[in-house]
Protein backbone atom coordinates (compact mmCIF):
# COMPACT_ATOMS: atom_id res chain seq x y z
CA UNK A 1 0.00 0.00 0.00
CA UNK A 2 1.32 3.17 -1.08
CA UNK A 3 1.05 6.05 1.25
CA UNK A 4 -0.87 5.14 4.10
CA UNK A 5 -2.18 6.68 7.24
CA UNK A 6 -0.28 5.61 10.34
CA UNK A 7 -3.37 6.83 12.36
CA UNK A 8 -5.74 4.92 10.01
CA UNK A 9 -3.29 1.66 9.79
CA UNK A 10 -3.82 1.44 13.92
CA UNK A 11 -7.48 2.40 13.86
CA UNK A 12 -8.34 -0.85 11.31
CA UNK A 13 -5.80 -3.38 13.15
CA UNK A 14 -6.93 -2.53 16.84
CA UNK A 15 -9.87 -4.15 18.79
CA UNK A 16 -13.00 -1.90 18.19
CA UNK A 17 -12.78 1.73 20.77
CA UNK A 18 -15.72 2.12 23.14
CA UNK A 19 -17.40 5.36 22.43
CA UNK A 20 -15.73 8.19 24.37
CA UNK A 21 -12.62 10.71 23.33
CA UNK A 22 -10.68 8.31 21.86
CA UNK A 23 -13.02 7.26 19.33
CA UNK A 24 -14.24 11.12 18.96
CA UNK A 25 -10.73 11.47 17.69
CA UNK A 26 -10.65 8.86 15.22
CA UNK A 27 -13.28 9.30 13.78
CA UNK A 28 -12.83 13.16 13.83
CA UNK A 29 -9.55 12.29 11.81
CA UNK A 30 -11.59 9.87 9.58
CA UNK A 31 -13.71 12.48 8.51
CA UNK A 32 -11.20 15.23 8.24
CA UNK A 33 -9.24 12.90 5.86
CA UNK A 34 -12.25 12.52 3.40
CA UNK A 35 -12.83 16.44 3.49
CA UNK A 36 -9.90 17.25 2.78
CA UNK A 37 -8.46 14.45 0.20
CA UNK A 38 -11.92 13.32 -1.08
CA UNK A 39 -10.71 9.51 -0.38
CA UNK A 40 -9.72 7.21 2.34
CA UNK A 41 -6.48 4.45 2.53
CA UNK A 42 -7.31 1.28 4.20
CA UNK A 43 -5.62 -1.90 3.80
CA UNK A 44 -7.56 -3.60 0.73
CA UNK A 45 -6.65 -7.05 1.06
CA UNK A 46 -8.09 -7.32 4.77
CA UNK A 47 -11.14 -6.17 2.91
CA UNK A 48 -11.08 -8.52 0.53
CA UNK A 49 -10.66 -11.46 2.78
CA UNK A 50 -13.05 -10.12 4.89
CA UNK A 51 -15.18 -10.14 1.78
CA UNK A 52 -13.73 -13.50 0.70
CA UNK A 53 -13.96 -15.69 4.29
CA UNK A 54 -17.73 -14.21 4.76
CA UNK A 55 -19.31 -15.57 1.82
CA UNK A 56 -17.87 -18.98 1.23
CA UNK A 57 -20.62 -20.57 -1.24
CA UNK A 58 -19.47 -23.95 -2.11
CA UNK A 59 -21.00 -25.85 -5.27
CA UNK A 60 -22.78 -28.51 -4.60
CA UNK A 61 -20.32 -31.69 -5.60
CA UNK A 62 -21.80 -34.36 -3.34
CA UNK A 63 -21.11 -37.80 -4.97
CA UNK A 64 -22.20 -40.56 -2.12
CA UNK A 65 -22.70 -40.99 1.39
CA UNK A 66 -20.21 -37.65 2.48
CA UNK A 67 -22.94 -35.50 0.74
CA UNK A 68 -26.09 -36.69 3.35
CA UNK A 69 -23.02 -35.35 6.25
CA UNK A 70 -22.76 -32.37 4.05
CA UNK A 71 -26.23 -31.96 3.87
CA UNK A 72 -26.55 -31.96 7.69
CA UNK A 73 -23.94 -29.76 7.99
CA UNK A 74 -26.05 -27.20 5.71
CA UNK A 75 -29.18 -27.98 7.96
CA UNK A 76 -30.33 -26.34 10.82
CA UNK A 77 -28.63 -28.07 13.65
CA UNK A 78 -25.06 -27.18 12.65
CA UNK A 79 -26.11 -24.27 9.92
CA UNK A 80 -23.58 -23.01 7.43
CA UNK A 81 -25.56 -19.91 7.09
CA UNK A 82 -24.56 -18.54 10.04
CA UNK A 83 -20.79 -18.12 8.00
CA UNK A 84 -22.56 -17.23 5.21
CA UNK A 85 -21.83 -20.25 3.48
CA UNK A 86 -24.95 -20.98 1.24
CA UNK A 87 -25.08 -24.05 -1.44
CA UNK A 88 -25.19 -23.05 -4.97
CA UNK A 89 -26.23 -25.68 -7.56
CA UNK A 90 -24.14 -23.47 -10.16
CA UNK A 91 -19.60 -23.25 -10.26
CA UNK A 92 -20.34 -20.19 -12.36
CA UNK A 93 -21.48 -18.46 -8.58
CA UNK A 94 -19.69 -20.43 -6.49
CA UNK A 95 -16.47 -19.91 -4.71
CA UNK A 96 -15.45 -23.74 -3.18
CA UNK A 97 -16.02 -26.96 -3.96
CA UNK A 98 -16.77 -29.51 -1.94
CA UNK A 99 -16.05 -32.98 -3.20
CA UNK A 100 -17.73 -35.01 -1.14
CA UNK A 101 -17.76 -38.60 -1.73
CA UNK A 102 -16.15 -41.53 -4.44
CA UNK A 103 -15.21 -40.17 -7.35
CA UNK A 104 -15.15 -42.18 -10.30
CA UNK A 105 -13.16 -42.89 -13.54
CA UNK A 106 -16.53 -42.28 -15.23
CA UNK A 107 -17.10 -38.53 -13.17
CA UNK A 108 -13.75 -37.67 -13.32
CA UNK A 109 -13.69 -35.67 -16.70
CA UNK A 110 -17.48 -33.65 -15.27
CA UNK A 111 -15.55 -32.81 -12.18
CA UNK A 112 -12.46 -30.97 -14.19
CA UNK A 113 -15.31 -29.19 -16.02
CA UNK A 114 -17.18 -27.81 -13.17
CA UNK A 115 -13.74 -26.97 -11.84
CA UNK A 116 -12.95 -25.54 -14.73
CA UNK A 117 -16.26 -23.57 -14.97
CA UNK A 118 -15.66 -21.62 -11.50
CA UNK A 119 -14.43 -18.52 -11.30
CA UNK A 120 -11.06 -17.19 -9.40
CA UNK A 121 -10.52 -17.04 -6.50
CA UNK A 122 -11.82 -20.58 -6.16
CA UNK A 123 -10.73 -23.09 -3.69
CA UNK A 124 -11.21 -27.32 -3.54
CA UNK A 125 -12.22 -29.12 0.12
CA UNK A 126 -11.74 -32.82 -0.74
CA UNK A 127 -14.15 -34.67 1.80
CA UNK A 128 -13.95 -38.12 3.20
CA UNK A 129 -11.42 -41.00 2.98
CA UNK A 130 -12.32 -41.67 -0.68
CA UNK A 131 -12.20 -37.80 -2.35
CA UNK A 132 -8.79 -37.74 -0.11
CA UNK A 133 -6.93 -41.36 -1.60
CA UNK A 134 -9.57 -43.61 -2.61
CA UNK A 135 -10.97 -44.75 0.38
CA UNK A 136 -11.91 -48.07 0.79
CA UNK A 137 -12.20 -48.06 -2.98
CA UNK A 138 -9.03 -47.59 -3.25
CA UNK A 139 -7.79 -50.87 -5.46
CA UNK A 140 -10.76 -50.68 -7.63
CA UNK A 141 -10.96 -50.46 -11.23
CA UNK A 142 -13.10 -47.78 -11.30
CA UNK A 143 -12.11 -45.80 -8.68
CA UNK A 144 -9.42 -42.38 -8.84
CA UNK A 145 -7.13 -42.78 -6.03
CA UNK A 146 -7.84 -39.35 -4.88
CA UNK A 147 -9.71 -36.18 -5.94
CA UNK A 148 -6.18 -34.33 -5.85
CA UNK A 149 -5.19 -36.29 -9.26
CA UNK A 150 -7.95 -34.30 -11.29
CA UNK A 151 -8.23 -31.09 -8.87
CA UNK A 152 -5.84 -28.78 -6.56
CA UNK A 153 -7.20 -29.55 -3.15
CA UNK A 154 -6.95 -27.07 -0.74
CA UNK A 155 -8.45 -28.75 2.36
CA UNK A 156 -8.62 -32.49 3.46
CA UNK A 157 -10.96 -33.45 5.51
CA UNK A 158 -10.99 -37.36 6.88
CA UNK A 159 -13.47 -39.69 8.24
CA UNK A 160 -15.75 -42.30 6.16
CA UNK A 161 -18.14 -40.02 6.26
CA UNK A 162 -16.47 -37.58 8.16
CA UNK A 163 -19.37 -36.16 10.92
CA UNK A 164 -21.08 -32.34 9.84
CA UNK A 165 -18.93 -31.02 12.75
CA UNK A 166 -15.75 -31.89 11.07
CA UNK A 167 -16.77 -30.42 7.47
CA UNK A 168 -17.68 -27.35 9.16
CA UNK A 169 -14.10 -27.46 11.27
CA UNK A 170 -12.46 -27.96 7.53
CA UNK A 171 -14.52 -25.35 6.12
CA UNK A 172 -13.01 -22.92 9.23
CA UNK A 173 -9.61 -24.12 8.17
CA UNK A 174 -10.13 -22.88 4.72
CA UNK A 175 -11.73 -19.27 5.91
CA UNK A 176 -8.18 -19.93 8.39
CA UNK A 177 -5.86 -20.20 5.25
CA UNK A 178 -7.95 -17.70 3.01
CA UNK A 179 -7.37 -15.04 5.55
CA UNK A 180 -3.25 -16.42 5.75
CA UNK A 181 -2.79 -15.30 2.43
CA UNK A 182 -2.39 -11.45 1.32
CA UNK A 183 -3.17 -11.62 -2.00
CA UNK A 184 -5.41 -10.08 -4.31
CA UNK A 185 -4.80 -12.39 -7.00
CA UNK A 186 -3.60 -16.12 -7.51
CA UNK B 1 -42.85 -66.21 11.19
CA UNK B 2 -43.94 -69.00 13.61
CA UNK B 3 -44.16 -72.48 12.77
CA UNK B 4 -47.29 -72.73 11.20
CA UNK B 5 -46.99 -70.04 8.86
CA UNK B 6 -43.88 -71.16 7.74
CA UNK B 7 -45.05 -74.69 6.48
CA UNK B 8 -48.04 -73.48 5.16
CA UNK B 9 -45.82 -71.18 2.67
CA UNK B 10 -43.87 -73.98 2.24
CA UNK B 11 -46.55 -76.24 1.17
CA UNK B 12 -47.88 -73.51 -1.30
CA UNK B 13 -44.49 -73.48 -2.40
CA UNK B 14 -44.46 -77.09 -3.10
CA UNK B 15 -48.17 -76.86 -4.69
CA UNK B 16 -46.25 -74.05 -6.76
CA UNK B 17 -43.16 -76.19 -7.69
CA UNK B 18 -45.53 -79.00 -9.02
CA UNK B 19 -48.05 -76.76 -11.16
CA UNK B 20 -44.43 -75.57 -12.66
CA UNK B 21 -43.44 -79.20 -13.14
CA UNK B 22 -47.07 -80.29 -14.64
CA UNK B 23 -46.90 -77.56 -17.09
CA UNK B 24 -43.26 -77.41 -18.20
CA UNK B 25 -41.67 -80.43 -17.60
CA UNK B 26 -40.53 -81.31 -20.99
CA UNK B 27 -38.62 -77.48 -20.79
CA UNK B 28 -36.46 -77.47 -17.40
CA UNK B 29 -33.86 -80.30 -16.97
CA UNK B 30 -35.09 -79.76 -12.87
CA UNK B 31 -36.53 -77.93 -10.47
CA UNK B 32 -35.91 -78.29 -7.10
CA UNK B 33 -36.41 -76.34 -3.56
CA UNK B 34 -33.24 -74.95 -2.45
CA UNK B 35 -33.13 -72.72 1.23
CA UNK B 36 -37.20 -72.35 0.46
CA UNK B 37 -36.51 -70.69 -2.59
CA UNK B 38 -38.03 -72.69 -5.88
CA UNK B 39 -34.91 -73.57 -8.55
CA UNK B 40 -35.30 -74.44 -12.24
CA UNK B 41 -32.48 -75.29 -14.54
CA UNK B 42 -32.77 -75.55 -18.19
CA UNK B 43 -31.19 -75.43 -21.42
CA UNK B 44 -30.04 -72.13 -22.65
CA UNK B 45 -32.02 -72.95 -26.08
CA UNK B 46 -35.42 -73.48 -23.89
CA UNK B 47 -35.45 -70.18 -22.01
CA UNK B 48 -37.48 -68.12 -24.01
CA UNK B 49 -40.28 -70.21 -24.04
CA UNK B 50 -39.75 -71.30 -20.51
CA UNK B 51 -39.86 -67.47 -19.20
CA UNK B 52 -43.28 -66.95 -22.04
CA UNK B 53 -44.86 -70.24 -20.00
CA UNK B 54 -43.73 -68.23 -16.51
CA UNK B 55 -45.30 -65.06 -17.60
CA UNK B 56 -48.28 -66.38 -18.89
CA UNK B 57 -49.30 -70.02 -17.69
CA UNK B 58 -52.52 -70.61 -16.37
CA UNK B 59 -51.75 -70.86 -11.83
CA UNK B 60 -48.24 -69.26 -12.58
CA UNK B 61 -48.43 -65.74 -13.69
CA UNK B 62 -45.09 -64.38 -12.89
CA UNK B 63 -45.47 -61.23 -14.49
CA UNK B 64 -42.45 -59.37 -13.06
CA UNK B 65 -39.02 -60.09 -13.83
CA UNK B 66 -37.10 -58.91 -10.86
CA UNK B 67 -33.69 -59.52 -12.31
CA UNK B 68 -31.32 -60.98 -14.53
CA UNK B 69 -27.91 -61.61 -13.75
CA UNK B 70 -24.73 -63.89 -14.11
CA UNK B 71 -22.22 -65.83 -12.67
CA UNK B 72 -18.61 -66.92 -13.10
CA UNK B 73 -17.23 -70.33 -13.28
CA UNK B 74 -13.75 -70.16 -14.55
CA UNK B 75 -13.39 -73.91 -14.18
CA UNK B 76 -16.06 -75.24 -16.05
CA UNK B 77 -16.63 -76.16 -19.14
CA UNK B 78 -19.75 -73.89 -19.66
CA UNK B 79 -18.19 -70.67 -17.81
CA UNK B 80 -21.56 -68.65 -17.04
CA UNK B 81 -24.48 -69.08 -15.58
CA UNK B 82 -27.38 -66.96 -16.21
CA UNK B 83 -29.73 -66.13 -13.35
CA UNK B 84 -33.29 -64.93 -14.17
CA UNK B 85 -35.15 -63.92 -10.90
CA UNK B 86 -39.12 -63.96 -11.44
CA UNK B 87 -42.07 -62.82 -9.06
CA UNK B 88 -46.20 -64.00 -9.17
CA UNK B 89 -47.56 -61.19 -7.29
CA UNK B 90 -50.61 -63.12 -7.64
CA UNK B 91 -49.68 -66.14 -5.67
CA UNK B 92 -46.69 -64.74 -4.49
CA UNK B 93 -44.10 -66.83 -5.18
CA UNK B 94 -40.63 -66.69 -6.57
CA UNK B 95 -38.82 -68.76 -9.26
CA UNK B 96 -35.03 -68.59 -10.12
CA UNK B 97 -34.13 -69.96 -13.25
CA UNK B 98 -30.69 -70.88 -13.74
CA UNK B 99 -29.21 -71.30 -17.37
CA UNK B 100 -25.16 -72.33 -18.09
CA UNK B 101 -23.52 -70.43 -21.54
CA UNK B 102 -20.13 -70.92 -22.74
CA UNK B 103 -17.84 -68.17 -23.69
CA UNK B 104 -18.58 -65.85 -26.56
CA UNK B 105 -21.87 -68.00 -26.82
CA UNK B 106 -24.95 -65.70 -27.88
CA UNK B 107 -27.75 -65.80 -25.70
CA UNK B 108 -31.27 -64.35 -27.23
CA UNK B 109 -32.47 -61.36 -25.42
CA UNK B 110 -35.56 -61.42 -23.46
CA UNK B 111 -36.37 -58.02 -23.86
CA UNK B 112 -39.21 -58.65 -25.96
CA UNK B 113 -40.41 -61.03 -23.28
CA UNK B 114 -39.77 -58.84 -20.01
CA UNK B 115 -38.85 -55.19 -20.46
CA UNK B 116 -37.38 -54.88 -17.26
CA UNK B 117 -34.61 -57.10 -19.07
CA UNK B 118 -33.13 -54.18 -21.08
CA UNK B 119 -30.74 -52.53 -18.54
CA UNK B 120 -30.41 -55.76 -16.57
CA UNK B 121 -29.02 -57.36 -20.41
CA UNK B 122 -26.82 -54.44 -20.67
CA UNK B 123 -25.24 -54.78 -17.46
CA UNK B 124 -24.43 -58.14 -17.75
CA UNK B 125 -22.98 -57.43 -20.98
CA UNK B 126 -21.14 -54.69 -19.29
CA UNK B 127 -19.65 -56.97 -16.60
CA UNK B 128 -19.55 -60.64 -18.06
CA UNK B 129 -19.26 -59.52 -21.55
CA UNK B 130 -22.12 -61.94 -22.38
CA UNK B 131 -23.43 -61.16 -25.92
CA UNK B 132 -27.38 -60.82 -26.17
CA UNK B 133 -29.03 -60.95 -29.74
CA UNK B 134 -32.14 -58.96 -30.42
CA UNK B 135 -31.59 -56.42 -27.42
CA UNK B 136 -32.67 -53.16 -28.75
CA UNK B 137 -29.73 -50.99 -27.50
CA UNK B 138 -27.03 -53.01 -26.13
CA UNK B 139 -24.48 -51.00 -24.59
CA UNK B 140 -22.03 -50.82 -21.42
CA UNK B 141 -24.01 -49.76 -18.75
CA UNK B 142 -21.36 -48.81 -15.65
CA UNK B 143 -18.41 -48.67 -16.45
CA UNK B 144 -16.39 -45.95 -17.76
CA UNK B 145 -16.87 -44.41 -21.45
CA UNK B 146 -14.28 -46.91 -23.84
CA UNK B 147 -13.64 -49.19 -21.14
CA UNK B 148 -12.05 -52.26 -21.83
CA UNK B 149 -12.62 -55.85 -20.35
CA UNK B 150 -15.62 -57.13 -17.92
CA UNK B 151 -14.73 -56.28 -14.28
CA UNK B 152 -16.68 -59.28 -12.73
CA UNK B 153 -15.25 -62.19 -14.60
CA UNK B 154 -12.63 -64.05 -12.15
CA UNK B 155 -10.07 -63.51 -14.44
CA UNK B 156 -9.94 -59.22 -14.57
CA UNK B 157 -7.59 -57.80 -12.08
CA UNK B 158 -9.17 -56.11 -8.97
CA UNK B 159 -7.74 -52.73 -9.72
CA UNK B 160 -8.29 -53.12 -13.96
CA UNK B 161 -5.51 -51.41 -16.43
CA UNK B 162 -5.86 -47.75 -16.95
CA UNK B 163 -6.21 -44.78 -14.40
CA UNK B 164 -6.77 -41.35 -15.17
CA UNK B 165 -5.44 -38.10 -14.15
CA UNK B 166 -5.65 -34.53 -15.15
CA UNK B 167 -2.74 -33.12 -17.42
CA UNK B 168 -1.70 -29.98 -17.02
CA UNK B 169 -0.06 -29.87 -20.38
CA UNK B 170 -3.39 -31.41 -22.54
CA UNK B 171 -5.44 -29.45 -20.00
CA UNK B 172 -7.81 -32.72 -19.97
CA UNK B 173 -8.29 -35.90 -18.12
CA UNK B 174 -6.03 -38.81 -19.10
CA UNK B 175 -6.04 -42.43 -19.32
CA UNK B 176 -2.44 -43.87 -18.18
CA UNK B 177 -1.42 -47.35 -16.51
CA UNK B 178 -2.17 -47.91 -13.19
CA UNK B 179 0.97 -47.35 -10.96
CA UNK B 180 0.35 -48.74 -7.42
CA UNK B 181 2.28 -46.87 -4.60
CA UNK B 182 1.47 -50.05 -2.40
CA UNK B 183 0.45 -53.86 -3.64
CA UNK B 184 -2.89 -54.77 -2.42
CA UNK B 185 -2.76 -56.74 0.74
CA UNK B 186 -5.57 -59.49 1.83
CA UNK B 187 -5.96 -59.70 5.48
CA UNK B 188 -8.66 -62.07 4.86
CA UNK B 189 -7.02 -65.19 6.69
CA UNK B 190 -8.35 -64.23 9.93
CA UNK B 191 -12.09 -63.51 9.08
CA UNK B 192 -14.20 -64.63 11.17
CA UNK B 193 -17.52 -64.90 8.68
CA UNK B 194 -15.61 -68.31 7.07
CA UNK B 195 -17.36 -70.77 9.20
CA UNK B 196 -20.74 -68.94 8.05
CA UNK B 197 -21.71 -71.80 5.60
CA UNK B 198 -25.98 -70.86 5.84
CA UNK B 199 -28.39 -69.04 7.68
CA UNK B 200 -27.94 -68.85 11.53
CA UNK B 201 -30.51 -70.92 12.41
CA UNK B 202 -30.16 -73.57 9.93
CA UNK B 203 -28.96 -76.66 10.18
CA UNK B 204 -26.27 -76.79 7.80
CA UNK B 205 -23.62 -74.78 9.04
CA UNK B 206 -23.56 -76.40 12.49
CA UNK B 207 -21.11 -78.84 11.43
CA UNK B 208 -18.90 -76.34 10.33
CA UNK B 209 -19.09 -74.49 13.64
CA UNK B 210 -17.87 -77.92 15.36
CA UNK B 211 -15.07 -77.55 12.80
CA UNK B 212 -13.88 -73.99 13.79
CA UNK B 213 -14.49 -74.79 17.36
CA UNK B 214 -12.05 -77.65 16.44
CA UNK B 215 -10.09 -75.77 15.28
CA UNK B 216 -9.84 -72.69 17.63
CA UNK B 217 -9.13 -75.10 20.33
CA UNK B 218 -5.97 -76.41 18.21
Amino acid sequence: MGVSDTRNEAALNAAPLPPGADQDMILRAVSDEITNRGFVIASADKLFNWARTGSLWPMTFGLACCAVEMIHSAASRYDMDRYGMLFRPSPRQSDVMIVAGTLTNKMAPALRRVYDQMPEPRWVLSMGSCANGGGYYHYSYAVVRGCDRIVPVDVYVPGCPPTAEALIYGLLQLQKKIRRTATIQR
Amino acid sequence: MDATDSRQMEQSQAGFLKVIEASLSDLVLAADIHNREIVLRAELAKVAEILLALRDGQALECRQLTDVTAVDWPERPARFDLVWQLLSVRYNQRVRLIAEVEEGEIVPSSVPIFASANWAEREIWDMFGIFFSGHPDLRRLLTDYGFEGHPLRKDFPLTGHVEVRYDDTQRRVIYQPVQLVQEYRDFDFLSPWEGMLGEPDSAADQPAEAEDGETANG
